[in-house]
């Protein structure tokens, strides 16, 4: 006989844990500052300067 | 499964790494695909990177907390730990296994050979060490005289970043060879360390320091994604204690936080169908290989 399929809800819980604080990052435009942030050499982060 | 795990390595590490202008430009690339987070260890200062390191991200928000806060931002890295958290919850350590470009690399070095040692189980404890101070506490604490602190990881220790961006650009750009100091050397020297350790141990950045590892080590037992073990199929053979390249023994820590869900012991060691593919409770793949069917 087939075990009835019981879904675990742990992921899900932190699945919408972690959504919420990604969409507050992107209410507060931290996107923005991440991209500024990545477009430029941080040239002392890799070893130089 | 391995060949297959092996090009997924190699098409994510391009993936990450899609921006072949750079001999052309000389310089990193700047488009609006740097908003992404990379899921593996891989320096956004890498001038093929397409997409930004968390670790890297999340020390240059922190150490800035200060001035961003005095500025009415609400820069506290809500939207980069969010990302980290959603990979995490879904994957794991599936990343380490199965997309990190630096764990690809120490796979690739540890095919070298010679003789191979074990890693001290106590090291494990080290890349917590490493997530919570050099990632989290020393670049929010320790602040210079305008209140701004130092990305302490990136800095002083991460050798992907020495190999994926430091050794490029002083290639794409020699003028920068008047600037370099102790530090790079520093770095050169942790990143020879970890070549040569890599040869003869299995990963031992990913089991020793990597704070991305650290992250996604605490998702492990509930990641959407896992590896599951079926005990009444185990005959404790101790088959998939063999194969494991984080030297885990998978029947009596199924749900070890070192675990990187490589498949190993699933597709190459147990013959008995105990270990599967589960998705949110799911069960998959347990039946379905042929190293099983001929053995059984």
């Amino acid at each position: 006989m087939k075990k009835k399929f019981k879904p675990r809800k742990a992921p899900f819980i932190l699945i919408g844990l972690f959504l919420l604080l990604f969409l507050f990052g992107i209410a507060v435009e931290e996107p923005l500052r991440v991209l500024e942030q990545a477009k430029a050499i941080c040239l002392s982060c890799i070893g130089i300067g | 499964m391995e060949a297959v795990r092996k090009w997924i390595q190699f098409f994510s590490t391009f993936l990450v790494n899609g921006f072949w202008g750079f001999p052309v430009t000389k310089n990193i690339y700047q488009g609006p695909l740097k908003v992404i987070c990379s899921p593996g260890l891989n320096c956004y200062s890498c001038p093929a990177a397409i997409a930004y390191c968390p670790l890297g991200s999340l020390q240059q928000l922190l150490l800035g907390i200060r001035f961003s806060l005095e500025t009415g931002s609400l820069y506290v890295g809500t939207y980069v730990v969010g990302s980290m958290g959603l990979i995490g919850a879904v994957l794991g350590r599936f990343v380490c296994g199965w997309i990190c470009p630096f764990g690809l690399f120490q796979e690739l070095l540890h095919k070298i050979p010679s003789a191979k040692w074990r890693i001290p189980k106590v090291l494990n404890y080290g890349k917590y060490v490493f997530l919570a101070l050099f990632v989290v506490v020393f670049p929010l604490m320790l602040v210079d005289d305008f209140g701004f602190g130092a990305p302490w990881f990136c800095k002083y220790v991460c050798p992907a970043g020495t190999l994926e961006a430091g050794i490029p650009m002083l290639i794409l750009q020699p003028e920068l060879k008047s600037t370099i100091g102790w530090l790079y050397w520093n770095k050169i020297v942790i990143l020879l360390l970890f070549v040569m350790w890599s040869v003869v141990s299995s990963r031992p950045f990913c089991r020793t320091t990597c704070p991305l590892g650290a992250f996604y080590s605490f998702f492990n037992r509930h990641r959407l994604v896992r590896l599951k073990l079926n005990e009444e199929k185990c005959t404790k053979c101790g088959a998939c204690h063999k194969v494991c390249p984080m030297e885990i023994n998978f029947n009596e820590t199924p749900y070890s936080p070192e675990c990187i869900s490589c498949m190993r012991c699933m597709t190459r060691a147990c013959t008995y169908g105990a270990i599967s593919l589960e998705v949110a409770g799911y069960s998959m793949l347990d039946d379905a290989l042929p190293v099983r069917q001929k053995n059984v």
